[in-house]
């Protein structure tokens, strides 16, 4: 078959694993406060995975979408040094947290402007609001099919092959392209990217696209904010932990092993 | 448009958990507002699971019955949903954040045009417009985010436990049977087959001992299941779980994975074993009895949130546990 054209939606997220104590909420503003350099949501670069290993085996172009109202191109050029070709910025100051369907809209509005495409591949959810979303609506505004949870993502004989987790295991299902596909951690962690690769990346100069409402050519009326009534911090989690020590391994094994013994 | 509408959803022919505490949270909503609160059961054949989900004080259970709704064909649940939605116009509709329901919410709510949101652990109605209030877990559960949304229906869905599960009620719910508008054409994704895999269910353990992104070699699982082996001895059911880390890595397969986007469980004991704590795992396991965390980093937040703590290398401490235990 034709090289596939492959478009992979990512988000850039502050660290979604930095420790909670640098996390603050702030009430006031409604905000959170992350304290931890921003990343590429980590569901979104096993969809990049799933996609450099498309074209592994058949060719084609990967295209990287991200969405915000500023995009750090630092974080976002780490899915060209991993394998992907091109790489678009959709900027807008409009686009500050916008509803999961309006993300979806200026996503649809960016994928007809690109044009031809065969595949969508994106995190089956993003790792701040865990909304799950947007891939799924998205499918539905293209009129595309759309399989969430992928394990596995093949291309062949025109459609799309994937192993998709399903509660009693794995469903394997086929679909016509284009396609949305919403990918899973199953699938792999994105591969490693060697440091001189990635600052050599960073120092090459290149042009970046930039889309924003004007060039998409968006509808304002389209272009929801979240409506955020009240932020506030989880319950505290936190408990007196006794730590068990000794002069040796098993020292500690034998405290360790009079308190499961305790438990029962 | 009076109705707080849910989703039936079955678990090994029986109405799931879930489910029971979707009809108390709907019932609620319905009492809260002066709306009525129905359910629907979608399926080839649904008459005796419609019989048990009307046992509950719903007023009416939808029974919509064809033969592409035989299995989970995603295609077809949310064309039967849209066409019952069009045909009794519900006012709030809830389903729980569960395999179906992540999969059917988001593409119906997109039919309707209006904005769901995903995973809520409560609900309100606001009395000043009718709209729902919803609280949902951001940030892994850094913070809590109350919002509100525009249009009818209302689409959310709620998180396990949640809700108190709802109890029989003397009255039975009125059926009514419905056969939905679907057509082969409405099916864009074929299933091929379900591979079915040894699952294990970590809810079902007394004690969960999981590794994480600290666990060094895959094999090193060995010792974690070695202690397991020695513990279930005298503690019951012991499972091996891990973080989301070990599965990226391919080491397990998602259905060992506890956290936000695997298990949420509440074992009697947890015993976490080169995991630091991040916040998307802590909330899959914070509701353990004990906590018992093994790290070689003395600052890591896992020991903040545990009974007991061990500063030291898995690889020496185990092995001599897994000694101790079986003396």
């Amino acid at each position: 078959m034709k090289e596939p054209k492959i478009i992979v939606f990512a988000k850039q997220i502050p660290d979604p694993e930095a420790p909670f104590s640098n996390v603050t909420v702030d009430v006031e503003k409604k905000e959170v406060v992350v304290d931890a350099p921003d990343v590429i949501s980590p569901y979104d670069e096993n969809a990049l995975e799933a996609a450099i290993r498309i074209k592994e085996e058949l060719g084609g172009k990967i295209t990287v979408l991200s969405m915000a109202r500023k995009v750090s191109d630092t974080v976002l050029r780490k899915t060209l040094a991993a394998g992907a070709d091109a790489l678009i910025l959709l900027e807008d100051p409009a686009f500050e947290r916008l509803q999961s369907r309006s993300i979806a809209y200026v996503l649809s509005q960016a994928i007809k402007k690109i044009g031809e495409y065969d595949l969508i591949l994106t995190g089956r959810q993003a790792g701040d609001w865990d909304s799950g979303q947007v891939g799924l609506i998205l499918g539905e505004m293209l009129g595309i099919p759309s399989v969430s949870l992928a394990r596995s993502v093949k291309v062949q004989d025109g459609g799309v092959l994937v192993e998709k987790t399903v509660p009693v295991g794995y469903e394997v299902v086929e679909a016509g392209l284009p396609a949305v596909v919403t990918v899973s951690n199953e699938v792999g962690e994105l591969r490693y990217v060697a440091r001189t690769k990635m600052l050599a990346l960073l120092r090459r100069p290149m042009v970046i696209p930039k889309w924003g409402s004007k060039e998409l050519g968006l509808d304002a009326e389209m272009l929801k904010p979240v409506h955020l009534v009240e932020l506030s911090p989880p319950a505290d989690m936190k408990r007196e932990c006794v730590f068990i020590e000794g002069a040796s391994p098993e020292e500690t094994a034998g405290k360790l092993a009079s308190l499961f013994k305790e438990m029962r | 448009m009076s109705e707080v509408l849910l989703l039936v959803e079955a678990k090994d022919g029986a109405l799931d958990k879930k489910t029971l505490e979707l009809i108390r949270g709907a019932s609620d909503l319905a009492g809260e507002s002066g709306l009525e609160a129905s359910a629907i059961v979608a399926g080839q054949e649904t008459s005796a699971l419609a019989d048990s989900a009307a046992s509950y004080g719903l007023k009416k259970i939808y029974r919509l019955e064809h033969p592409l709704l035989e299995g989970f064909k995603p295609d077809a649940w949310v064309g039967a949903l849209e066409w019952l939605c069009r045909q009794i116009s519900p006012k709030i509709f809830i389903l729980s954040h569960s395999f179906v329901g992540k999969e059917v919410a988001p593409r119906l709510a997109c039919r309707f045009g209006v904005e769901l949101t995903t995973d809520c652990i409560n609900l309100k109605i606001d009395p000043q417009d009718g709209l729902l209030i919803r609280s949902k877990p951001i940030y892994g559960g850094n913070a809590i985010a109350v919002v509100k949304c525009e249009g009818t229906p209302q689409i959310v869905t709620v998180r396990k436990n949640a809700f108190e599960p709802a109890e029989e009620a003397a009255t039975k719910s009125e059926i009514e049977q419905m056969v939905p508008g679907l057509d082969e054409s409405m099916l864009r994704v074929r299933s091929l087959k379900t591979v079915e895999e040894e699952i294990v269910e970590l809810d079902k353990a007394s004690i969960v001992i999981s590794g994480g992104r600290g666990i060094a070699e895959k094999e090193d699982f060995e010792l974690l299941k070695a202690l397991a082996t020695a513990m279930s001895k005298s503690h019951g059911n012991v499972m091996i779980g891990c973080s989301r880390p070990v599965v990226d890595r391919c080491w397990m397969s998602s259905d060992h994975q506890v956290g936000l986007t695997g298990s949420m469980i509440a074992p009697d004991a947890y015993i976490a074993v080169g995991i630091s704590g991040a916040i998307q795992h802590l909330v899959g396991m914070i509701r353990s009895k004990k906590i018992v965390a093994i790290n070689t980093d003395a600052g890591c937040n896992m020991f903040k949130v545990s009974d007991y703590g061990v500063v030291a290398d898995y690889k020496e401490v185990l092995p001599a546990l897994v000694k101790k235990l079986e003396e």
